[in-house]
């Protein structure tokens, strides 16, 4: 589909089970109904208190720049936050200039 | 490069591994040194072992060659054409590039003190073909780009270390700067010459911020420490023995370490590099004695204006990409444009290197 602002082509995303679309313009996104509501869930799951003391975590909280991406300690380096985008940027991106 | 330009650098590379060879018959079975001044001899060697030629073979004209192998291209950029023709790898590098400035790179390559960090060059000395430095390589394996388990990070973190400690005394006086600023800012000055796009606002404005010097606009403040320029996973192979290697001397030089490790650290602060993984470079470089980093506390002020540029770098890049390409920006090439965007509320760390 196109953006309905700029009409660029629009993107489908999966976000934790949400589908988005992204316009690869203006990188407004565009959510379908009931969309909004499961995303807010989400998020509330996130801000939920973390694991109790000794539960196993794959690796410490490594410090990050201000600007960095946000992240979600625990879920290391297979599957989870990382699985999908980290297969596909190690293939394209981690090999070039 | 044009058919008939490729063709006879696959000539050259042909002809280079069947001179290799029948040096080879003789030499073969000769015992390698290891200590610096066999390191010559022990270079000669290596090159004769990894040819795949031990034969009197002769190439034969045209693209066929008699011993059955095939030339592959490896790479074909304007920036660097790459062949391969058993274990021997020819590469054509960019017509710009700066002949002292290469010879002083291939020396650096080619140096005892870079023995296990840098791959050595097969010959010390670059031919000319079309206008293009041509310089011969034995042939390495690549890392896996399907298999990001398999992913070398300790590796590269020790090659990136043990460069960084190269001694002075192993540099040729005339060796340039390390050419990350220079590359970054060919990156940014194509982006421009793309004309508008959407995307390219929020890359500009987290570029236009960086101090001079990361914006390649003024000397780098200390250019005593050697530096690869250039990193990331294309840049490692294995070698016949087994261990990997730093390859790829066309950015070599002096500068800040710093640039070397902030790829890495940009791809993790984007959200690309899983926290685990950049903790494994980031600890094998520091177990290392790398010295780009304080050994114990917080990277973050020294890799913050490198990684900056790398990912504006990355970015700008991807967005003259997919102009090029007629297609929208990916998932992947969105984080890191999202990652300069941010940087926006975030003022670049100016303190620079640490105190010591």
């Amino acid at each position: 589909m196109q953006c309905p602002k700029c009409h660029a082509p629009m993107q489908t995303y999966n976000r934790n089970g949400v589908q988005i679309e992204q316009c690869s313009g203006c990188r407004g996104i565009f959510l379908d109904y009931g969309e909004l509501e499961a995303l807010t869930r989400l998020e509330g799951q996130w801000s939920q208190p973390g694991p109790p003391p000794g539960a196993p975590q794959a690796y410490p909280a490594a410090p990050a720049p201000a600007w960095g991406a946000p992240q979600h300690g625990g879920h290391g380096g297979h599957g989870g936050h990382y699985g999908h985008k980290r297969q596909k940027s190690f293939g394209h991106m981690l090999f070039s200039s | 490069m044009t058919a008939d330009v490729l063709s006879a650098l696959r000539a050259e590379v042909r002809a280079a591994a069947h001179r290799a060879a029948d040096r080879g018959t003789a030499a073969h079975g000769t015992a390698s040194g290891r200590s610096a001044s066999d390191r010559t001899t022990a270079r000669q060697t290596t090159a004769r072992r990894i040819t795949a030629h031990r034969t009197a073979a002769r190439p034969a004209a045209g693209d066929a060659c008699v011993c059955g192998r095939d030339t592959s291209v490896l790479a074909d950029r304007p920036d660097g054409t790459v062949v391969r023709h058993g274990g021997t790898v020819a590469k054509a590098h960019a017509a710009d590039t700066d002949p002292a400035g290469l010879a002083a790179r291939l020396a650096v390559a080619a140096h005892p003190a870079l023995d296990g960090v840098l791959l050595p060059p097969l010959a010390p000395d670059a031919v000319e073909l079309d206008g293009r430095p041509v310089t011969f390589w034995p042939y390495g394996t690549p890392v896996d780009r399907d298999d990001p388990d398999a992913a070398p990070w300790e590796a590269a973190a020790t090659l990136l270390a043990g460069l960084h400690r190269t001694p002075r005394s192993a540099l040729p006086p005339d060796l340039p700067p390390m050419r990350g600023p220079a590359k970054a800012a060919r990156a940014l000055a194509r982006l421009r010459a793309a004309g508008p796009h959407p995307a390219a606002a929020p890359v500009l404005r987290a570029w236009s911020v960086l101090p001079a010097w990361a914006r390649d606009e003024a000397p780098a403040p200390d250019t005593r420490t050697l530096c690869h320029g250039d990193l990331h996973l294309g840049q490692l192979v294995r070698a016949r023995d087994g261990a990997w290697l730093l390859i790829d001397v066309d950015d070599l030089g002096g500068g800040d370490p710093a640039w070397d490790l902030a790829r890495p650290a940009a791809w993790f602060a984007c959200g690309l590099l899983p926290p685990g993984e950049w903790t494994r470079f980031l600890t094998a470089y520091r177990e290392a004695a790398g010295p780009a980093v304080p050994a114990d506390s917080d990277p973050w002020p020294v890799l913050d204006v490198p990684a900056r540029a790398l990912a504006a770098q990355t970015a700008a890049t991807a967005i003259v990409k997919s102009v090029a390409q007629g297609r929208p920006l990916d998932e992947v090439e969105l984080s890191v444009i999202d990652a300069c965007d941010r940087m926006a509320s975030h003022p670049p760390e100016l303190a620079g290197r640490y105190e010591t």
